[in-house]
Parts: structure tokens; C-alpha cells; sequence
């Protein structure tokens, strides 16, 4: 940024209106001293309301009765529901505002689909009831399945994994099993070093090593050097294409085939799958597994960190390796069923069949957008994001300016830091007292003071223009009154937390 | 029906600050021979009322609850969820947060983990919790991890009193951890001898186990801790208002299945996987824990803690790989317990044994129909040995408005799993016996 620009003020560039109104979205604070709801217990006050025994009451055996009832708080419902209301008031969510998390892809969650898990039909279902009771549902998880597989180009999925990080494991279990088959199943998984952290955690719990694979210059995979550390003793590579830099690997099909190459696999991690609706599939690059995740690309609420689903697809060859059960359709009758006999799988990753209220409403997400409708999802996404990276490249230039992003891009505050000694988290606390949630900070690790941004394709512009002036106006700020950016943030209900000391002196209950 | 909210004005006006003619532009990046050159075979969207109408009619096609007295239990159970739980837990600011990593913006999911923690504490009579893992079976697998931390202790000795989902569950984490689970026996559905030699890192107990039964859980874990192993115990959260907590009973780590803290059954998930542990682990404690703390101007306040723990900072030396999780079912778990209080925990626990006591007397009262651990103390569910396959029994009560339980696979194939919760009135338990002697006759 030039001395003329800073004194002007960069956010003179991106149209529509500035800020009219600052302040945090999430103020609210509570009555004083509002604190737990422990604190609210009253002894004898309750909420609770069960019908009168109605039967001979039976005494449990004196060796294994408790002695004393659990310290809950004992307090009204109307306690309850002030407290948790008060609680939720202090949170902030995709309903709340724009959520520009990297990575995350916090877009809007259409609130049919919920209503839809809500209907007793979904949600009232025991999960071992007869197969010709729960028809329904098993027919819907199976056109859920058959339209992923679709959508990544693939021949069979499990629904099984609960979120992304156990679907990680199913794949590489999977690509074990494949390996152990074939007489070795080798100790190492490569992964690029942009990669997310469960990644190689996955790895490690699936009893491989992580061989770490270098970025080049342009932020892709340093293909010279995978050639060089892929040999017999890697089982497979780790990939998200678009990369976790938001950049698409343009030598995917020579990677693939440098693993294929060598026996290894290739596995899609589909955090990013967002990117590339209808444009392109996993499987036409020659990846062989792909986890996806439902409450990333599938719009499924992220219910403030959980819960998810990671579904696995996987090829025709892979087939006979999916978890039990698994859903099938008999052909002749066109009923569903939940297919246990299946001695080559690699077993059970869920105590039942995993996070059906999640699935039912990813399919209402893909059948509401049909063919036509996911591919605008991703072209939309693109859009935003080159949008809004062009609104703020000017105070945060991109980490990799060679390549244009897709759905989300990386800037980097290392030259703001540099000038000012201003980091990225305190740009991230600035934007929140200007009305918004910041973008993720600090990933990829490969990139200095990362700000990792993804507006998804539910943002209008208004949106993106309005949160590009809070990220420009933070950076003149960080030259013109830093202390703005130390404090902050000052307009929500707690300001920044000791975290050291949360660490040093547990105190993890009441 | 579609969310982008884009004119073709905006989409115009965005090209051009790019400097781009058209949409296909943002993609030159990928390379043609990648591209799909066809649309996605896929239905047209729907709009909103064709969607409404396509998923209810999958939903009427299924038998739920609502029209079925529900007695299945083995792992899930039809206890009442209030309406208060999910009028709070679906809240939009709680259900469309993401993880609490900004937590100036968070403290109400992070308040309300923290309370969750402090809850689960409270039950258990362990010192540390966490802010939820995926479910019961999962939760095992993770604990089997934690306790698998000394060098030379690597076997896993679980009873046969285990559910036999979690069993498989963690035959197949083992594959990727390098153990398999051994099974040592139950004596009349209960008990056992566990050997644990030096080189077993943790027993597996679940309390009350598979088949409802009551364990003599302090042997148990006296014997795991005499051979300098991890006592793991699986427990049913809703037992402990009438029930040892796990801590006195010498559990060190104690996991469940939290469906039943206000979680409606849902086919299966989303469930809760519930952990908790002694103090001295917490730093090899699997998932995510929120702490409290002060903010600089000193005022109470609470953030995620002991991430070096996690696989967003440690990367392949995490001790889990796990990051989404079910804070939403934590969530409402809270509430839940929050509603239930100390006297409603008890109360409830008194209702489910009274009711599944009168229920066994009932129904091992039809001819042929008998306990299959007859003298067993159980809790809210008991195993019933019948005449007839349990499954054909079970399928020939569908008609008469019962799901009458879970008929086990062979070689316990003539055993029916019957589980009774708050929710079955006398009423109920009496038309179901009836039925029962009926279908049996």
C-alpha cells in the first residue's frame, strides 16, 4: 500500500456504501453477575414433570445404588429457558451474519431442510427396527448415495462416518484393507504440507506415517518432489483440490498417476468440493476414495462445531471394502435393505448407521439445487470469493498472486505486520467490532499471518463490499490508530480471553 | 430452488471489477481433459413445495414411534425429549454457529459446553469431561486410544457383556491402532474373569450391560486394577440418578451413548458420544474441552483449552483425529439434564426399573416365555428367552401397534431385548403381554 493510499483510505476503491454502523452483532450481556445455571439452583425448585408411578416401585439392589443424587442444578423451566436464551443471544451464527471462515464453508442452511428432519417419520425412527418399517429412509439414504456418487464420479458410498475426520479414517482403513489384500499394506501416506490437521492425525490413527509432501512457488503440490518420495512404501496420497490455499491443482492428473504409478491410492479430501459442483469430479482426476462433508458442501448446519457427516465414495475396485451395513436395493422387489454379509469389508465405523438427521437434510440441499443448481452453487462461490479478493488484495495481497483462487482465497498480513507490528489477529477482533465474524487466521500453516477467507455463494455483494471496508478500514487503522486494533474487541460480551492461563489453571467444570 | 442470490446486474457488474467476459472464466484453472463435459445426471431442482411433499411421503413410508409403543432399546431408547430442549437447542445462533474458535463471538456454545462438562462430571464422579465425540461406539474407540498410552500394554480385554456394535466398532479402529479386542465371558449373562497380565492396557466393562444386566462392576475393575490396567466402563447416563457412578465404582475412564439426554432417536444419529475421565489424563483426553477463564478486563469468560492436544495444532502426534463433533447434542444434553435436575434424574431412574421390573414379571408370565438370566438384577431392559424366533415374534407384534424389542442374531436368536423406559405406562406393558401371549398361543 502506498503512503497516498493509506492516507486516503484504501476502502475509496470498493463501491457501495461504508460502514454506516458499527458494532458487534453479539452484545448481549445478561442481567449483572448472570453466570451459570448452577448458579441459578434453588434447592427443591425443579422443571421436570414425569407421570405418577403407575407401577410397584422396584428398589435397586442396595451394592449398586447411588448414595447421593448427582449436584445438578435444581431450577424452573422458566430458569432454563432464560439462561439458554441468554446463552444463545451471545452467540453468533450464519443467521446472524456473514460467517467468512476459510475452510468452513459456514453458508446458509435452507431451514426446510430441517423441517424435514424434524418430521416424525425421520426423527422418530429406532435405528433397529425392522427393515420394512424404515423403507422411507432407506430409500432415501440410498438416492443420497446414488446422487453423490454422481456428483464425485464414483461407484459406492457409505454413509456411515458421522463427520469429515471419521470418514478420513474409513477411506484410509479402506486403503489399507486394499494394500493388506495385495500382501503389504505399506507404512506411509503422503500429504501435502498445506494440508488440514486431521489429516495426517487420520493417518497416524490408521497405523501409516506421514510423509510430508512441499508446495512449489505457486501454492500447488511440488510435483518434482512427489515424484521423488512416492515409491512402494507409500499406501496412497492425502489431497484437497482446490487446495487448502483455494487454488486448483492443474497437474492433478499427473499427480494421480505418479501414485497410481507407484500401487498407491488417492485419496480425495472433499472439505473444498464446494469449488468444483458440476464443473469436474473426483473421479475423473483418478482419485480412487473421496470423503465429503455434508455440513461444508451439503449446507447441513454446522450446530456450533457439530454435528456433521463424512460420507466415503469410492471406486468400483474399492467396493467391497465399505463399512456394514451398508444400504442396498433389491433389484426385483425395489426394496431397500441394510446389507451386513459383507466379508471384505473393513467393518463398522458408527454404532448404527450414522448421522441420518444430517443426511436427510443433504438430500433435501441436493435435490431442492438438482443438476443445474449445484453447478451454479460453485460458480457462484468462485464468484464471491475472486470478488472479494480483488475488493481487499490491495491491504492483504493473495499468498500466491500467481493463480487465481476458486471458492476461497488466502491473504496474508505479514506485510501489514511488517509496517505495523498489527497482526492478523488483530485483524480478525477489529472486524468482529465492526459487525462481522473474521475470517480464519493463522491456516494454512504455510502461509505467514494468514487470513483465509470464503464468502460462499449464499452472500450478496452488498455483503461482501460491506465486510471488504471493514477489512480495509481495519488495515488504515493499523497505521493511523493501532491501539483500535490491540483493544479490540470492545462491543462484545467478554473481550479477548486469557488463554494461557485457561491452560495453565484448568478449570474445565463448575 | 436455489440460495445464490445473485441479479444477472450483480453477476455483470462482478465480471467486469475481475476483468472477465463470463462465469466459465473463473475456471480456466482446471484442466480441460478434468472438465465434465455434461451436466450432472441428476434430477432438475425441485422448488420448496415439491421437496416438502417429496420428503414427507419418504416419511410416511417408514412406521415411526408415533405409531408404535416402542420397547427396542439395545443401545438407543425412546425416552421423552421436552419440548423445552429443542425449543432452546435449535436456537439458529446455536445451530448455524461454527466452532467456537472466535471466543468473543462464542460464549454461549462455549458457556453452554462448559456447563455440559461440569454436568457430565456430576454424573459420572470423574473429574474431567469433554465437549462430545460422535457417539457411544466411537467414544469406546477413543477411550481404548487414551488408555493404550504405556509402552508393553497393548491388549484390550472386553466383556462379553460389551454391546456387540461397540465391540465391532472398535475391531475396526483396532485395525488402524494394531490391536483386536479379546472377549473374556460372562457367567450367567454376568461377571467373568479377566486376565490381565502385564501387557493388557484396559477392561472394557458396560454397566448395566448388554443384556440389561447389573455387572459386579468393583470386582471387575479390582481385578483390571490389581493387573495395573485401565478400567473402562460403558454406562447408560440415565441410570445414574439410581445407580454407583462410575467413579466410585472404580471406572477410570467411563464413556456412553448420550442419545437419551434429550436426543431424538433418529434412525441412529446424530447421537452423542460422552467421555469422561481422571484429572491426570485430561492431556491426552481425545476432542475438544472448553475451559474458563478471564478476559483482559478481567471478567469471566470461556475459550477452547489444552489445544496442543488437537490435530489443528499437533497435527500427527494429536492424540485424536477428531474435529467436527455434536456440540448441538451436547447442547440439548445440557438443557436436558438442566430440565431432569438431581430429583428428576431419580425419579426417572426409579420409573424405568419399577416399570421394566413389572414388565419382565409380566411377560415371563406367558406360557413358554421366560428371563433368560432368571435371578439377574437389571435396569431397564432384560433379556426374554421365547418359544419362537424373537424376530418372528417380534415382526407378528408390528400389526398389533408394538415394536416388542430386539431379537438378537444367532446364536441367541431365540432372545428378545426388551426395554422399557419413563414413557410406558402400566396400560401399555399389560396390551403388550396380552398381544404377546396372543401371538405365542
Amino acid at each position: 500500500m502506498t503512503e497516498a493510499a493509506s492516507a486516503q483510505g484504501p476502502e475509496a476503491s470498493v463501491p457501495g456504501p461504508s460502514l454506516e454502523h458499527v458494532g458487534a452483532p453479539v452484545r448481549r450481556q445478561g442481567p449483572p453477575g448472570a453466570g451459570t445455571l448452577m448458579d441459578l439452583s434453588r434447592p427443591g425448585r425443579r422443571a421436570y414433570s414425569l407421570p405418577a408411578l403407575d407401577v410397584p416401585e422396584r428398589e435397586i439392589p442396595a451394592e449398586h445404588a447411588r448414595r447421593t443424587p448427582p449436584a445438578l442444578p435444581e431450577v424452573a423451566e422458566r430458569d432454563l429457558v432464560k439462561h439458554y436464551t441468554r446463552l444463545a443471544q451471545m452467540n453468533y451464527g450464519v443467521d446472524t451474519g456473514f460467517y467468512p471462515l476459510g475452510s468452513c464453508t459456514m453458508k446458509y442452511n435452507p431451514k426446510v431442510a430441517d423441517a424435514a428432519a424434524a418430521l416424525p417419520g425421520f426423527s422418530r425412527l429406532h435405528p433397529l427396527q425392522p427393515e420394512e418399517t424404515v423403507q422411507g429412509v432407506l430409500e432415501l439414504l440410498w438416492l443420497l448415495e446414488r446422487a453423490l456418487c454422481e456428483i464425485t464420479g464414483m461407484a459406492r458410498a457409505t454413509l456411515q462416518p458421522p463427520a469429515g475426520a471419521c470418514g478420513e479414517l474409513t477411506g484410509l482403513l479402506i486403503m489399507r484393507r486394499h494394500h493388506t489384500e495385495r500382501g503389504n499394506p505399506r507404512r506411509r501416506v503422503a500429504i501435502p504440507d498445506s494440508a488440514h490437521g486431521t489429516n495426517p492425525a487420520s493417518v497416524r490413527l490408521a497405523g501409516y506415517e506421514a510423509l510430508h509432501v512441499p508446495s512449489d512457488a505457486r501454492g500447488l503440490v511440488d510435483v518434482s518432489a512427489l515424484e521423488k518420495l512416492i515409491d512402494e512404501d507409500v499406501a496412497g496420497l492425502m489431497l484437497t483440490n482446490p487446495n487448502t490455499l483455494g487454488l486448483f491443482e492443474e497437474e492433478i492428473e499427473r499427480i494421480t498417476e505418479v501414485v497410481h504409478g507407484a500401487g498407491g491410492l488417492v485419496y480425495y479430501d472433499g472439505a473444498n468440493l464446494n469449488a468444483i459442483l458440476g464443473r469436474c469430479r473426483p473421479g475423473d482426476m483418478g482419485f480412487d476414495i473421496v470423503h465429503i462433508n455434508t455440513h461444508k458442501t451439503f449446507a447441513t448446519p454446522h450446530g456450533g462445531g457439530g454435528p456433521g457427516a463424512g460420507p466415503v465414495a469410492v471406486t468400483e475396485a474399492l467396493e467391497p471394502y465399505l463399512p456394514v451395513p451398508l444400504v442396498t436395493r433389491d433389484e426385483a422387489t425395489g426394496t431397500f435393505r441394510l446389507e451386513r454379509d459383507r466379508p471384505r469389508s473393513i467393518g463398522r465405523m458408527h454404532g448404527f448407521h450414522g448421522n441420518i438427521g444430517v443426511l436427510v437434510r443433504a438430500y433435501a440441499y441436493v435435490f431442492l439445487h438438482g443438476r443445474e443448481g449445484l453447478r451454479e452453487v460453485a460458480e457462484r462461490a468462485v464468484l464471491n470469493a475472486n470478488y472479494l479478493a480483488h475488493l481487499v488484495t490491495e491491504a492483504f495481497p493473495l499468498a500466491y498472486p500467481g493463480s487465481r483462487p476458486m471458492h476461497e482465497f488466502v491473504s496474508t498480513a505479514a506485510p501489514l505486520k511488517e509496517r505495523t507490528g498489527i497482526r492478523a489477529m488483530d485483524i480478525a477482533k477489529r472486524v468482529i467490532d465492526l459487525g462481522f465474524h473474521p475470517s480464519t487466521v493463522y491456516f494454512p500453516l504455510v502461509v505467514e499471518e494468514a487470513l483465509m477467507i470464503e464468502p460462499t455463494e449464499t452472500e450478496t455483494r452488498e455483503s461482501l463490499e460491506a465486510f471488504a471496508h471493514a477489512m480495509l478500514q481495519a488495515a488504515r487503522e493499523a497505521e493511523t490508530d493501532p491501539d483500535l486494533l490491540h483493544e479490540a474487541p470492545v462491543t462484545t460480551p467478554v473481550r479477548r480471553l486469557d488463554e494461557a492461563r485457561a491452560a495453565r489453571h484448568l478449570e474445565l467444570r463448575w | 430452488m436455489r440460495f445464490a442470490p445473485h441479479t444477472d446486474e450483480d453477476v455483470r457488474v462482478m465480471l467486469e471489477a475481475l476483468g472477465l467476459d463470463s462465469l466459465d472464466d473463473l475456471f480456466t484453472q482446471i484442466p480441460p481433459s478434468v472438465r465434465l463435459d455434461r451436466p450432472l445426471e441428476l434430477p432438475e431442482g425441485l422448488s420448496e413445495p415439491e421437496i416438502w411433499a417429496e420428503l414427507t411421503s419418504l416419511a410416511r413410508r417408514n412406521l415411526s414411534l408415533d405409531e408404535l409403543v416402542c420397547f427396542a432399546g439395545a443401545g438407543a431408547y425412546d425416552h421423552y425429549v421436552p419440548a423445552v430442549v429443542w425449543a432452546l437447542a435449535g436456537r439458529s445462533e446455536f445451530v448455524t454457529s461454527y466452532t467456537p474458535y472466535q471466543p468473543e463471538l462464542s460464549q454461549g456454545v462455549l458457556q453452554t459446553l462448559f456447563e455440559y462438562q461440569s454436568m457430565i462430571c456430576e454424573l459420572t464422579g470423574l473429574e474431567v469431561s469433554n465437549a462430545s465425540l460422535y457417539d457411544g461406539s466411537t467414544a469406546l474407540a477413543e477411550a481404548v486410544n487414551l488408555a493404550r498410552g504405556t509402552p508393553g500394554r497393548d491388549r484390550v480385554l472386553v466383556s462379553a457383556g460389551v454391546d456387540p456394535r461397540h465391540v465391532e466398532t472398535l475391531r475396526t479402529y483396532g485395525r488402524g491402532a494394531g490391536y483386536e479386542p479379546e472377549p473374556f465371558d460372562l457367567e450367567d449373562g454376568r461377571g467373568g474373569h479377566p486376565e490381565v497380565g502385564p501387557d493388557v492396557a484396559c477392561v472394557i466393562v458396560q454397566h448395566p450391560n448388554r443384556y440389561g444386566i447389573l455387572e459386579p462392576v468393583r470386582d471387575l475393575f479390582g481385578a483390571a486394577h490389581d493387573g495395573g490396567a485401565v478400567a473402562i466402563q460403558v454406562f447408560d447416563p440415565l441410570s445414574l440418578g439410581v445407580l454407583a457412578p462410575p467413579g466410585e465404582l472404580g471406572a477410570d475412564i467411563a464413556v456412553a451413548e448420550g442419545q437419551s439426554l434429550g436426543n431424538h432417536l433418529s434412525f441412529g444419529g446424530p447421537y452423542l458420544g460422552v467421555i469422561a475421565t481422571r484429572m491426570d489424563l485430561v492431556r491426552r483426553m481425545p476432542g475438544r474441552i472448553v475451559g474458563r477463564t478471564v478476559d483482559v478486563d478481567g471478567r469471566t469468560g470461556y475459550v477452547l483449552t489444552l489445544q496442543a492436544r488437537e490435530q489443528h495444532i499437533r497435527r500427527e502426534k494429536a492424540t485424536s483425529n477428531i474435529c467436527t463433533n455434536q456440540t448441538l447434542m451436547a447442547i440439548a444434553a445440557a438443557i436436558y439434564l438442566g430440565w431432569l435436575g438431581p430429583q428428576g434424574l431419580v425419579e426417572l431412574g426409579k420409573r424405568c426399573a419399577s416399570k421394566a421390573a413389572y414388565a419382565a414379571e409380566r411377560l415371563a408370565g406367558i406360557p413358554g416365555v421366560a428371563l433368560r438370566f432368571p435371578g439377574a438384577p437389571f435396569f431397564k431392559e432384560f433379556a426374554l428367552r421365547l418359544p419362537r424366533p424373537a424376530a418372528e415374534v417380534r415382526d407378528a407384534l408390528l400389526p398389533r401397534g408394538f415394536l416388542a424389542g430386539v431379537p438378537l442374531p444367532e446364536p441367541e436368536e431365540d432372545t428378545l431385548l426388551v426395554a422399557v423406559t419413563e414413557r410406558r405406562t402400566r396400560a401399555e406393558i399389560d396390551a403388550l403381554a396380552e398381544a404377546m401371549g396372543e401371538v405365542l398361543a
